[in-house]
């Protein structure tokens, strides 16, 4: 039986006690996006601001929601500050494949879902850094979707910034 | 329909015995996580004793046959278990009426949308209202939203107290020019029992109709619709040790005589040619297709179960489980943990709806579920109430017959377990 260790490392616990990137952005430049968990009602907002050349200039977190929707989200913040487009997109993929995220399992996975096509492909072999700490997670299906929420969040966001 | 149902041992010597009760249950006897199970969730869905599974499995081994219109003898005898079991759970419930107004359901929610789609639909249009509160469950509130979309009738909303009761200050107002009053006999978030008799007067003075959802009330609480003088009552079988797949909706049987049919097909017509149909008499005009059977014959054995305890042993019993949950989370955990709704354990049920600071409801019930302990985190199909009581979430323990306060210390021990691994 999976404990509690293997779903709370003191690395989760501390991005829970000091998320970073809380806050929000202007809009416009940045963008704003939501993302509902149905089965918890956590909510995360995210403010991405991507320059011309498709970087992300800065990153904020909005909204309420349990450790791993939390704490998920902090880590990524501080993961995709300076990346690319493109290197969040394959960031996300690697994330959602630790997360053995498949469409078929997970497919109503909320407001980010559109974006979720890129499971199809190969996972893409981008380090993990901090964010291996959640690995543990998959031990707990219920909470995939905690972990994911951010990450679908992050994804709509990418989509709008780049869509002009 | 002796040969369906059985009595419990724990029942029927006035005194309440929650040993014996437990033992009645047969999943109380299964570990989690390697330690028994403390199931503290029956607010969502309560477990079943064996004379319940075991007059479901009687009738799928002596009598299993097709309801209604069947000739041979099992068929008759399936036929006559499902109609003693309308009566049963009409003689419970107080209906003046129970063969014709009990009708069978597949759960509250399609009730509550029995008396939307059929009595709303005909009923209301522009200029109209339809009052609500501010506890109601989701399915009790989105067949409003959806008819309205279609009806154009106004939805108005009786306001909550800082503990969550109902704020009855400007009810008059509210009520004025309504068509129905549409409320919950007891919240599944915050336990509060709503003042049913006395609103009931007030809104049939007004004009309105009572349309009650006794889900939470109807398995906790001795009930008497004709008492309460509501016209419509909905409830579901699993929350009251009965099984999945089966609802009840019972109406005044002048008012399901005039509704139109809500689900069309077989069963419930009395007559279709090329050019239409003509639907069947009450109850069988609101039971489109084949129906739940042998649910109907468990929900049987489960009200004979309930009413050999007692209702009003029943009550007492999570009245005083309540009571010292509230105490001893108090005393342990003080300004730490919040337990929402009324404080005094005599006005509400017992659902203890907490939030204990700095830990989050989905991370709380995670490390209680490591210790056995079974609570349900999330927004309880009741978002507007969440949002009224500023929170997006509780961590939500309910009690039912069989949880003592042993079930209690395991919760508190489980609590202080979360807040010392949360908070440093
Ligand atoms: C107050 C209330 N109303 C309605 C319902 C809906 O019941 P069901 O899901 O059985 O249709 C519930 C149960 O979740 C409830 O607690």
């Amino acid at each position: 039986m999976p404990g509690l260790e293997d779903l709370y490392r003191e690395i989760i616990l501390d991005h829970y006690r000091n998320p970073r990137n809380r806050g929000e952005l202007e809009t416009p430049p940045a963008v704003r996006t939501e993302g509902f968990n149905p089965l918890c009602g956590d909510e995360i907002v995210v403010y991405l601001d991507v320059d011309d050349d498709g970087t992300v200039r800065d990153i904020r977190i909005g909204g309420t929601g349990c450790s791993i929707s939390q704490s998920s989200a902090s880590m990524m913040s501080a993961a995709v500050k300076g990346k690319t487009i493109d290197e969040v997109r394959a960031l996300t993929r690697s994330f959602k494949s630790m997360m053995s995220v498949h469409e078929s399992t997970l497919d109503a996975e909320g407001e980010g879902s559109e974006s979720d096509g890129a499971d199809a492909e190969p996972a893409a072999d981008v380090p993990l850094g901090d964010l291996e700490a959640l690995r543990g997670v998959v031990k707990f299906p219920v909470r995939i979707k905690c972990a994911t929420l951010a990450w679908n969040t992050l994804l709509q966001a990418a989509d709008e910034a780049t869509a002009d | 329909m002796t040969d369906v149902t059985t009595t419990s041992d724990a029942a029927g010597d006035g005194t309440f015995d929650v040993a014996k009760v437990r033992a009645d249950f047969p999943i109380l006897e299964r570990e989690s996580h390697g330690r028994p199970i403390v199931f503290l969730d029956s607010a969502a869905s309560s477990q079943k004793p064996r004379a319940v599974i075991e007059a479901m499995d009687r009738y799928y081994e002596t009598i299993n046959a097709n309801v209604h219109r069947g000739v041979y003898e099992i068929a008759e005898a399936a036929t006559n278990a499902m109609e003693a079991a309308r009566v049963r759970v009409g003689r419970f419930i107080g209906a003046p009426k129970p063969a014709t107004e009990v009708i069978f359901t597949k759960n509250a929610t399609e009730s509550l949308n029995l008396v939307a789609r059929s009595w709303g639909a005909a009923n209301l249009g522009p200029g109209d209202a339809v009052v609500l509160t501010q506890l109601e469950h989701h399915a009790n509130i989105v067949p409003w939203f959806q008819l309205q979309a279609e009806k154009g009738f106004e939805i108005r909303w009786i306001p909550l107290t800082p503990d969550a009761r109902l704020d009855l200050t400007d009810i008059d107002r509210l009520l004025d020019g309504a068509k129905l009053l549409a409320l919950t006999a007891m919240s599944n978030v915050t336990g509060t029992l709503t003042p049913v008799r006395e609103l009931t007067e007030r809104a049939h003075a007004a004009g309105a109709l009572v349309s009650l959802d006794a889900c939470q009330y109807v398995p906790h609480l001795a009930t008497d619709v004709a008492a309460l003088g509501v016209d419509f009552a909905s409830f579901s079988a699993h929350k009251m040790l009965g099984p999945t797949g089966l609802g009840v909706l019972w109406g005044r049987e002048e008012l399901l005589d005039a509704m139109p049919p809500f689900l069309g097909g077989g069963g419930m017509i009395l007559n279709v040619t090329l050019d239409g149909f003509t639907p069947a008499d009450l109850p069988a005009k609101f039971e489109a297709g084949t129906p739940p059977i042998a649910e109907t014959i468990g929900l049987h054995a489960a009200i004979d179960y309930l009413d050999a305890l007692g209702m009003a042993a029943v009550r007492e019993h999570e009245v005083s489980v309540t009571a010292y949950a509230m105490r001893t989370l108090t005393e342990r955990f003080g300004e730490q943990l919040t337990i929402h709704g009324p404080s005094e354990p005599a006005a509400r049920g017992g659902v203890l709806s907490m939030a204990l600071e700095g830990v989050h409801p989905h991370d709380l019930s995670q490390v209680l579920d490591q210790h056995a302990v079974c609570v349900r985190p999330g927004h309880h199909c009741a978002k507007p109430l969440m949002a009224v009581l500023g929170v997006g979430a509780t961590a939500r323990a309910s009690f039912y017959v069989y949880n003592d306060t042993d079930d209690v210390d395991a919760l508190a021990d489980a609590l202080g377990e979360a807040a010392s691994f949360f908070t440093f």
